[in-house]
Parts: C-alpha cells; sequence; structure tokens
C-alpha cells in the first residue's frame, strides 16, 4: 500500500542535524586544477545568505583547493563540441564545478 | 554649433575619440564623471520623484522629451549628446526610460542578469544612459556590473546563478555622472545600506542609423586603439579571452567598415583557404578507383 507524496516526503530526516553547503565554482579550461574566475555559494544552515557581488576575491584561487580543503565535487560541465558556423560565439561560462560540504547545524 | 540629440549637430570636438570607442567595445560602458552640472542634479530630484510620463517603443527623442524639459536638457548637455550621436548616431529612438530609487537600507540585491532578452544582432547595439544625479558610495550599493560580458549571448536572468566573477565592478561616482551602457552588459543591483536614497534614472536607445563610424575617427590610427581593444578581463582568462577577442573585432569591423581588421591573427588565419593547385599536385591516377575499394583494389 503506497502513501500520499506529500506524507511520504515528510519523513523524518536520517540526519536531521546536517545540512548541505553547495560551492559553484566556474574555472578558466576543464581542468579542475585551472583559475577560478566566478564563484557562487548557497547556504543550507540557513545562517548566511550569499547574494550577487557579496564579494571580490574568490574563496580558492583553484578547483583543486577546494578539494583540498574538504569540498567534494559533485559535477562538472561536459565539454561540448562546437555547432558549425558557431565557433566563435560566446554565453554562459562554460566551466562549471559543483561542490558540496555536510556540516552540522547542531 | 548646438549640441542636440534629436536634430544631431553634434560639434565634433564633443564626439568620442577612436580610443574612447575602443573602450566602449571592449569594456561595454562609457562613463562621464560629474558631467551634469550641479544646477541640474539639485532640480532632478524633484523630476525624478515626480516620475516622469512612459511613452512608445520607438518615440523620437524629440517627441519624448520636448524643448524645456529636464531630461531634453540633460540629453543636450555638449558631452551627453556628444556620446550618445558617437555611439547610437543622430536622431535615436528612445526605446524606455526607468526611474530607479532605492529606498535608505531598502532593497535585496538583484541577481545578474543582462537587459530585455537574447539578443541576436552583432551589427548593431542599443546603450542604455544611467544618470546619477547625487553622488553614489560603495555603502549605497551602485549597480555592479562585469566589464567586457556584453558581447556574449545569454537569455536576461538565466546568468542568475553567477554570484560573482573575478574583475566585476560596484560604481561608485561623483553627482551628477552619466554612464552609457552596451545593453547586453551583465550587470545587477544591489542593496542600498547607507541612510540616504539611491537615485538613478535611465534611458534606453534604439539606433536609427547604422553605426559606421559615428564619432570623432581622427585619432583611428592611435597604437592605444588596439591596446584598448585587446584589453583581457580576469574573468575571462585563457581560451575564453581569445574568444572575447574575436568577436571585438568583428564589432570593430561593424563600427568601422574595415573588414580587415583584426586583433591577432584570428579572424585573418580562418580565410586561408588556398584554391591554387601546387605545381606537380595533379596526379591522373588519384581518384581512378571507387569509392569504398579498400586496400588492394
Amino acid at each position: 500500500m503506497t502513501t500520499t507524496i506529500e506524507t511520504a516526503f515528510d519523513a523524518p530526516l536520517a540526519e536531521p542535524h546536517l545540512r548541505q553547503q553547495l560551492l559553484v565554482l566556474y574555472l578558466s579550461s576543464s581542468a579542475l586544477t585551472s583559475t577560478v574566475v566566478g564563484w557562487t555559494r548557497y547556504d543550507g544552515t540557513g545562517a548566511s545568505n550569499p547574494t550577487m557581488g557579496d564579494s571580490d576575491e574568490p574563496p580558492y584561487d583553484t578547483g583543486v583547493e577546494a578539494l583540498v580543503d574538504g569540498w567534494r565535487l559533485l559535477q562538472m560541465s561536459q565539454l561540448q563540441p562546437h555547432p558549425r558556423g558557431e565557433e566563435y560565439d560566446t554565453g554562459y561560462l562554460p566551466f562549471e564545478f559543483l561542490f558540496e560540504r555536510i556540516v552540522s547545524i547542531s | 554649433m548646438t549640441a542636440s540629440p534629436s536634430t544631431g549637430r553634434v560639434d565634433r570636438k564633443h564626439l568620442m575619440t577612436s580610443v574612447e570607442m575602443a573602450h566602449f567595445v571592449s569594456h561595454g560602458s562609457f562613463r562621464l564623471d560629474g558631467v551634469v552640472p550641479e544646477s541640474m542634479n539639485e532640480r532632478a530630484i524633484d523630476v525624478l520623484d515626480a516620475g516622469i510620463e512612459p511613452h512608445p517603443y520607438g518615440t523620437p527623442v524629440e517627441d519624448a522629451y520636448p524643448q524645456g524639459s529636464f531630461v531634453r536638457e540633460l540629453l543636450d548637455l555638449p558631452a551627453v549628446a556628444g556620446a550618445l550621436q558617437s555611439l547610437v548616431g543622430p536622431r535615436p529612438a528612445v526605446d524606455h526610460h526607468a526611474v530607479h530609487v532605492r529606498p535608505p537600507h531598502g532593497g535585496s540585491a538583484q541577481d545578474m542578469h543582462g537587459d530585455a532578452v537574447l539578443d541576436t544582432r552583432t551589427d548593431a547595439f542599443d546603450v542604455q544612459l544611467m544618470y546619477y544625479p547625487r553622488e553614489v558610495t560603495l555603502e549605497q550599493g551602485g549597480t555592479l556590473s562585469v566589464p567586457g560580458t556584453h558581447l556574449r549571448r545569454i537569455n536576461e536572468g538565466a546568468i542568475g546563478r553567477y554570484q560573482n566573477l573575478r574583475g566585476q565592478t560596484r560604481l561608485t561616482c561623483p553627482a551628477g555622472t552619466v554612464v552609457f551602457l552596451h545593453h547586453g552588459i551583465w550587470h545587477g543591483g544591489r542593496r542600498n545600506d547607507s541612510g540616504q536614497p539611491r537615485y538613478m534614472f535611465k534611458i534606453r536607445f534604439n539606433p536609427t542609423v547604422r553605426q559606421l563610424r559615428l564619432w570623432n575617427t581622427d585619432d583611428i590610427d592611435d597604437p592605444q586603439v588596439r591596446a584598448t581593444l585587446a584589453t583581457r578581463f580576469p574573468w575571462a582568462d585563457g581560451s575564453q579571452g581569445r574568444l572575447e577577442l574575436i568577436n571585438r573585432a568583428k564589432l570593430w569591423r561593424v563600427l568601422t567598415g574595415d573588414h580587415d581588421f583584426d586583433l591577432d591573427y584570428y579572424l585573418t588565419r580562418e580565410r586561408i583557404r588556398p584554391t591554387t593547385l601546387a605545381p606537380g599536385a595533379t596526379d591522373p591516377r588519384l581518384g581512378a578507383g571507387g569509392a569504398g575499394d579498400g586496400w588492394g583494389a
């Protein structure tokens, strides 16, 4: 017998004292050792509220520095082929790396 | 000669130089610090508080802001009229305008964005005039923008995930400053943490003529033009920076009509596709077998 979606998703957290913090780093190439050119943070603890323009200096100089500091890499952007005729077009930042760390709020 | 954006009769000495235009092409902005006299800045607050009537998209300047109005007076200032004519030409159309007032300790930071929508134009651009009648301090949270991002094609708020980029700047300026921005530049308003309201009046202009050599080109051969066009920004390190140079060179070709202009050798190299056969390169045996004959055919 199944329950409602609302009930199922209202189940207690297995580790209620833990929350996720996210760090998005934009690097200058696909190499995790390359320079950080952009950065974004989201705080699942609710203790802080990072926003646009909140810092001029990145928290790390390279992606690897974040690993060394304990961040876990969740995802990196794929290298996409360049459609013919659009090779020089630019848009969104291409080298995005998503990290997490789990912290205690207790 | 009278400076007037509606008639296009701006004295050449008030037009932008080639170096200044190169700055606009590389950075996506051009600023005139304290160019508006204090007597006008004092009057501006009441004018902006009262609001400025909207009008349909594409309205000519002379209809949107009649002679004698405050905004017309602002646009007729020689340096302002000269920059406007240099960027979008005489008799530009008014796209829209807006008065932005951030109350003391008010508002929250906007997400980073580009204005309007994904713009497909590579052979024309709009400019946004930003007028700050009062001094803008860091505490007042002036507009954050990222120099050099204006040629990247993104769709408005889709870049909201980008909180900080190396090389971003927060506008601080003296009272009476006018800034012209390329429509595509990445930016966002910041929270006002001061006890003073922050005033800004914005007008977006569309060109009504081809944007070809509209500025004072007397210094077109100044080495500083090329150096300014080749400015590198820390958010576009490495290969991304090279693409920026290519797109700036393309825009400079549009603005100057010089279709051979290049930065480094990128656009020139891609045209090297010789069609002349080298002597001795014709061997009648080649191509004698059918496709797919494979080895030993």
